[in-house]
């Protein structure tokens, strides 16, 4: 269990993962708006190409991809259905006719566009923002990025710190988890038999002290955090500076780029439009 | 003057009831700089509420008489404001039972590094500090490290560095040993003692381990409230009989020596570490 991977982090050292995390979580941001942009089948070619280009900058295994993709497959598999038999086109576009149901060629083109826009944003998404930054930069990043809230009374500073702490101590409290598990099952407690009914009343027993430990021990790093002149972000330097470098505004130059051929392509590239 | 000097100092708790529960019942202590002391006492004698009035992390000071006085400063009087507070917890650091429980941050560098960052330093400095705190508990190559995979001894040195980063004149080790296994209890005890051979660091270890007392400079007895002996250890462990009325025990080779005596052996001089007892052993034998 502690070999649990937060965030499925995947550690590597590619461009991708030295990127500031406020530049990934703004690229981010852009390349799902992106995704939704998408109208022609050659912008959807370009969405494609993009998403197999992050695959191999990012150095993840095709296979951890696939993996996440795994997930979602019946919604795309759902909304793709839906899309075949529900989207009415123009007369002289209808393939196939039986009793009700009229298959259209714009149902097929929807369907696999949706897919693709599906996939594409979950490759997207998932590598900048989780296979390729740590959660602890993501919540640093975030903390950067959101400080102008502070001036309207955002307290993001806060925000940021329970976050931290809370990824600090997700190991420890599944430790302490396996710890009170073994304890209980010593004494005859049944976790994996039984009605779920019985399974989950046998869990109170190990809800309970975990929660009161829990509660000790915030109490705890409260202390030891007031003992180390914690008092808030004010004030407060930081060891670790995000800084942006030539690689960070390439990554930027890139995806405007990349929105602009998609827009361009939705205006004037020929084919079917959604 | 001293660099803690206590005056009279009550202090209780209110119970379920609502009646106060003393906890220290009067205590007067004076503590210099770069002295390296031991308290100890059996749980519940108010050594640990001692340590954390130190630094003023008390829930309730309603119940407090008497005056602490840190480096001049008059801690428990009524104008202590936020910011001599703050100062305060620059002056006197404390390391805490359970390592898991204080450290912050999921990278090792990054806890050091929390004290320092509290103190508004400068990025340079802040570097400088960890780097320097990670080389004195001998925990360097461990600087990217996640703290939950490091054993409990190495997260208690972890726990140390991040107060040596924020250079205290004083640490008090409050049980800082009680949870680890020999080996991390030999590696913590070890730090303790060079930071303050050669830094020049207060050192106050509160233990119930008497071997780790033996050790100290200075040895301070709290039984019920009260300091019941204060001393250097061969003072302190002469008192036999009264160690054992405060429900404390014996350090083995001071335990091992006077069941020699009883049985008629002679076995004489100072006797409290493990290396005097073995010399004289030795002796006895060569007679």
């Amino acid at each position: 269990m502690k070999s649990v991977a937060f965030g499925q982090y995947y550690p590597s050292n590619s461009v991708m993962h030295r990127l500031d995390p406020r530049v990934k979580i703004v690229i981010g941001i852009f390349y799902i708006v992106a995704s939704f942009l998408c109208k022609n089948v050659l912008s959807f070619a370009l969405l494609t190409v993009s998403a197999l280009v992050l695959i191999l900058v990012s150095k993840i295994p095709v296979k951890i991809v696939l993996k996440s993709i795994k997930a979602i497959i019946f919604i795309m598999i759902f909304t793709a259905i839906l899309n075949i038999f529900w989207t009415k086109g123009p007369e002289e576009n209808l393939i196939l006719h039986w009793n009700f149901i009229n298959i259209y060629v714009d149902g097929i083109y929807n369907a696999v566009f949706i897919a693709v826009r599906i996939i594409s944003m979950i490759i997207g998404t998932s590598i900048f923002l989780t296979y390729t930054t740590t959660p602890i930069e993501l919540t640093d990043g975030l903390e950067r990025l959101l400080y102008p809230l502070t001036f309207i009374k955002v307290p993001v500073h806060e925000f940021a710190m329970m976050m931290t702490i809370a990824l600090r101590f997700i190991p420890t409290i599944i430790e302490e988890t396996e710890k009170i598990m073994s304890a209980q099952k010593a004494r005859g407690a049944d976790f994996t038999n039984g009605s779920l009914s019985k399974r989950a009343k046998a869990l109170i027993p190990v809800l309970i002290p975990l929660f009161v430990s829990a509660f000790r021990r915030a109490g705890e790093l409260a202390t030891a955090m007031t003992c180390r002149c914690y008092r808030g972000g004010n004030g407060r330097t930081r060891l670790k500076v995000l800084k942006t470098t030539y690689r960070d505004y390439l990554a930027l130059f890139f995806i405007a780029v990349f929105g602009a051929a998609i827009v361009l392509l939705n205006i004037y590239a020929p084919g079917y439009t959604m | 003057m001293s660099f803690i000097k206590i005056r009279n100092l009550k202090y209780s708790y209110k119970d379920d009831e609502g009646s106060p529960l003393g906890i220290i019942r009067d205590i007067s202590l004076d503590i210099e700089k770069g002295e390296y002391i031991a308290i100890v006492g059996h749980n519940g004698s108010g050594k640990s509420t001692l340590a954390k009035l130190l630094t003023l992390v008390v829930d309730d000071y309603d119940y407090l008489e008497g005056s602490i006085e840190v480096d001049g400063v008059e801690i428990t009087s009524d104008d202590m404001t936020e910011d001599g507070i703050y100062d305060l917890r620059k002056k006197i650091g404390m390391v805490f039972q359970n390592p898991d429980n204080q450290l912050v941050a999921t990278i090792v560098e990054e806890d050091v590094a929390f004290g320092p960052e509290n103190l508004g330093l400068e990025r340079a400095e802040i570097r400088r500090r960890v780097d320097d705190a990670l080389a004195t508990v001998g925990m360097t190559e461990f600087i990217r490290h996640e703290p939950h995979r490091l054993s409990g001894g190495q997260k208690q040195r972890i726990a140390i560095a991040g107060i040596i980063a924020m250079k205290p004149e004083c640490i008090i080790f409050d049980e800082s040993t009680a949870m680890l296994d020999p080996i991390g209890r030999r590696d913590v005890v070890a730090t303790m003692e060079r930071l303050n051979k050669e830094d020049g660091k207060t050192v106050i270890n509160i233990t119930h381990y008497m071997d780790e007392a033996v050790r100290a400079d200075r040895v301070i007895v709290i039984d019920d409230g009260k300091i019941l002996l204060d001393g250097t250890p061969a003072e302190i462990f002469a008192e036999v009989d009264k160690l054992r009325g405060a429900g404390l025990d014996l350090p083995q080779c001071t335990d091992l020596t006077i069941r020699l005596k009883a049985k008629g052996i002679d076995i004489n001089g100072e006797i409290n570490t493990p290396e005097q007892c073995a010399k004289a052993i030795a002796a006895a034998l060569g007679k």
